[in-house]
């Protein structure tokens, strides 16, 4: 192979990275605000779905990926008030109800989606484009790998160094994360412990619903049964291998996109391995990942322990 | 004076018990009123009904003659009250600065610090509180979060202070500047409510009120009265103030080694050095006390003497033989009992119920088994003798611990381990939290056991119990052994100096 073809396979993998890490970071920065409020949301994935599913009848039914956009955030909102209507007001095992969200969204998405091409061709959509930015995609490699993507996919990115800035620069992120550490601090200064953990969940799912409706929308143009195939978790995942902090939830995520983003690269390039192997990398990593992180620094204290007075 | 908070008629109730009932009690503008009582008197119920933390169901509380509604600790705050708490409500992850500010609303959105921390900088100088306002609360030793809790409530301007139990974690040098600290806020005008029950602190007061059971017995001078009158109308009956042994045979006693502890060095979960270089030991028939602010390392001593952690360096030997790094079964085996600190959680199961626990960790004992079955009805035998023996009150020893008073629970405990012990009995804080009355009847039960020979070790918050109890202490800091005294020849202030580190440290 010569050495044009072989840059731009690395051109190619490198951008595909930045487009896989969308979805991803979106659930991952998101359920890190939710997080650091305390509340362990294991429902990611579900919300996921959640937003993926929507974000795909209202594509199909109104044919503006926008609305769909708009719909999958609505979307995980509301499956982000279910969440915290379990955990912060009814005080349930925040595993538990991650759970029961789970299974219930993987069973209604595929109920409702037989209902819907009930007795007709699946319907498709036209998903989100490219849309380059001036001057800065003419930059060699760099402009094709960071600067020709979806606009979500730009937002994805700002949201890393916003939620930052909300987290630790701000006076609310201060009340947030103390929710996280010891919620009785704020309690005691008579602040609502339970409205703050409505907001931090409410943050977390909606962005988990854009995270969805991007994956729906940014890479396919129809619905699969399940189609977050464990993103959801993997978003978690990379919440505890960064340490439960922004930079560090940035760069797990990025791991796990260049895996998937390599094993989808196999495919074309031939290589005589089954790619079922590589489909399965970054899954293989993230609990490699997990066993070499034993120690849970950076974990939250009061993390996924429901607050009694 | 004036009145400048007061509860009228004040109830409280929680599912089941009466916390508080029609308390009446008045804190005068300017004065340091104590609240002396029993645990579970309803010291701290009444102070959280003060600052809105708790709702009463009856009666009001009055600020400055007008009827105050409080809703939530933030009506308080308004009004001038301010909590420091006994458990101090401190996040560890954040620095001084942060624990003082969050919540207070006293920054922007956007969080600007910098008027914040000249107004802490001021009270720090006012009080004279040296303390690094950008260190992380984690990393401050327990006295440093004492001050950070006093700064939170008087940064938020409190004009009257209620204090619960503020001296419980600090070393007897720390109480002293406490209290100055305390006289230094009289003078500028505060109204303190001091919640004790130790009766140094009670003497100190301008008045005290004191609680049984829920109910205010009487308000008095401390002038006026005696410690012993005073402990009379909290208890209700008289009692031993302090357990004194009687020493006539110490002088004769050969201390034949049980425990020999050799420079034992631990390391806890995040690598950081909880025992340094620990030696020390223990002889038949010796009560050694242990001395130190809890979380010195006395919790990792304790668990390394019972084999439930394995120590970095150093070995233990007991009668001569080493067991250092065997599974904590051989220790129990081989004749040792401990009595944990934390009863609930780790001395007890508090689902299960009395039998359970009392044989609880010898459930595979012969003498409870039945083959591979547990033997109920002569674990049913055994623990309800056990039962009777120790006076614990409960309707049978079907009930689950958790039903069970502290002091009942504790002697469930000290029965479990006793019977099952043979040489070393293993007691750190045996009677924190329990009434006199339990007190005394656990001391009661550890000196018999040193009569029987057994080498004990006993650690204890109260410096007075140790003195009159042990044969010798040692005092603990920072994970070190800072000095083994003799209670006959040493006082209060070289123990409080050995808490603090040392003398070296102290001088400088």
């Amino acid at each position: 192979m010569g050495d044009l073809f072989q840059e731009a396979i690395l051109v190619s993998i490198l951008a595909g990275t930045v487009r896989i890490m969308t979805p991803i970071l979106f659930a991952a920065i998101g359920e890190l605000v939710t997080q650091r409020a305390g509340i362990w949301n294991m429902g990611v994935e579900g919300t996921m779905l959640m937003g993926a599913f929507i974000a795909y009848v209202v594509a199909t039914a109104t044919g503006s990926i926008w609305i769909a956009v708009l719909a999958a955030m609505l979307a995980g909102g509301v499956v982000g008030l279910l969440t915290a209507f379990m955990t912060a007001t009814m005080r349930v095992d925040h595993f538990i109800t991650g759970l029961g969200i789970n299974l219930l969204i993987s069973g209604l998405t595929l109920y409702w989606f037989r209902i819907y091409i009930k007795g007709r061709a699946q319907p498709t959509f036209e998903g989100f484009e490219n849309v380059p930015i001036p001057v800065l995609s003419s930059i060699p490699y760099l402009g094709e790998i960071l600067f020709t993507q979806r606009i979500l996919t730009y937002v994805a990115f700002l949201s890393v160094p916003a939620i930052w800035f909300l987290l630790y620069r701000t006076r609310w992120g201060l009340e947030l994360r103390c929710l996280g550490e010891n919620p009785k601090a704020l309690d005691i200064k008579g602040l609502s412990v339970v409205r703050r953990q409505y907001t931090a969940v409410l943050i977390g799912s909606i962005m988990t619903g854009l995270g969805g409706g991007f994956l729906m929308l940014g890479f396919s143009d129809r619905f699969l049964a399940d189609i977050t195939a464990g993103r959801g978790w993997l978003a978690i995942v990379a919440i505890i291998a960064g340490r439960w902090m922004p930079r560090g939830v940035l760069a797990a995520v990025a791991v796990f996109a260049l895996l998937e983003s390599v094993a989808t690269h196999v495919q074309v390039l031939g290589v005589d391995i089954p790619h079922q192997i590589f489909l399965a990398l970054p899954y293989v990593a993230s609990i490699v990942l997990l066993m070499m992180l034993r120690s849970k620094s950076g974990e939250p204290r009061r993390l996924g322990i429901p607050y009694f007075r | 004076m004036s009145d400048i908070l007061k509860a009228v008629n004040l109830t409280k109730r929680f599912p089941g018990v009466i916390a508080n009932e029609n308390v009446n009690f008045d804190l005068r503008a300017g004065e340091v009123h104590c609240l002396f009582g029993e645990n579970g008197a309803g010291k701290s119920t009444l102070s959280s009904c003060l600052f809105g933390f708790y709702q009463p169901e009856g009666g009001h509380i009055e600020i400055g003659g007008e009827i105050a509604n409080f809703k939530s600790p933030r009506d308080a705050i308004h009004m001038g009250v301010g909590m420091v708490h006994q458990h101090f409500v401190l996040v560890a992850e954040f620095s001084v600065l942060e624990n003082i500010v969050v919540g207070t609303h006293e920054s922007g959105w956007q969080l600007k610090l910098t008027d914040a921390r000249k107004r802490v900088e001021g009270l720090c100088a006012e009080y004279s509180i040296d303390l690094d306002l950008d260190a992380r609360v984690g990393d401050l030793a327990v006295g440093q979060q004492q001050w950070v809790e006093i700064l939170k409530a008087l940064f938020l301007d409190a004009k009257v202070l209620i204090l619960d139990e503020p001296s419980a974690v600090l070393t007897p040098e720390e109480s002293l500047r406490l209290f100055r600290i305390i006289d230094h806020m009289k003078e500028l005008g505060l109204s303190i409510l001091l919640i004790s029950h130790k009766m140094v602190e009670v003497m100190q007061a301008d008045r005290v009120t004191v609680l049984r059971k829920g109910k205010v017995v009487d308000t008095v001078c401390p002038a006026n009265v005696t410690p012993n009158e005073l402990t009379r109308m909290m208890v209700g009956r008289d009692v031993e103030l302090r357990m004194v042994r009687d020493r006539t045979e110490d002088a004769e006693r050969k201390f034949e080694t049980v425990l020999n502890v050799e420079k034992v060095s631990y390391r806890d979960g995040r690598g950081k050095l909880a025992l340094d270089n620990v030696s020390l030991h223990i002889g038949k028939g010796e009560i050694l006390g242990l001395a130190g602010v809890s979380g010195n390392g006395q919790k990792e001593l304790f668990e390394i003497l019972s084999g439930v952690l394995v120590p970095e360096n150093g070995c233990l030997s007991l009668d001569g033989e080493r067991i250092e790094g065997l599974p904590s079964r051989q220790y129990m085996d081989r004749g040792v009992g401990l009595v944990p600190d934390d009863r609930f959680r780790e001395g007890l199961i508090p689902e299960f119920n009395i039998r359970e626990n009392m044989i609880l960790g010898w459930q595979r004992h012969d003498d409870y088994t039945n083959g591979m079955f547990l033997d109920h009805k002569q674990i049913g035998s055994i623990a309800d003798g056990l039962i009777d023996e120790f006076q614990i009150a409960t309707p049978s020893g079907a009930t689950p611990v958790n039903h069970l008073s502290g002091g009942n629970a504790q002697k469930v405990i000290l029965a479990r381990e006793f019977v099952h012990s043979s040489k070393l009995l293993l007691a750190n804080q045996p009677t924190r939290g329990l009434d006199l009355g339990v007190i005394e009847y656990v001391y009661k039960q550890i000196i018999a056991k040193r009569e029987e020979g057994y080498a004990i070790l006993l650690a204890s918050e109260e410096l007075e119990d140790l003195l009159n109890l042990s044969d010798r202490i040692a005092v603990m800091s920072g994970g070190k052994i800072t000095g083994i005294v003799d209670p006959l020849t040493t006082t209060v202030e070289e123990i409080g100096l050995l808490m603090a580190g040392g003398k070296e440290e102290q001088a400088a």
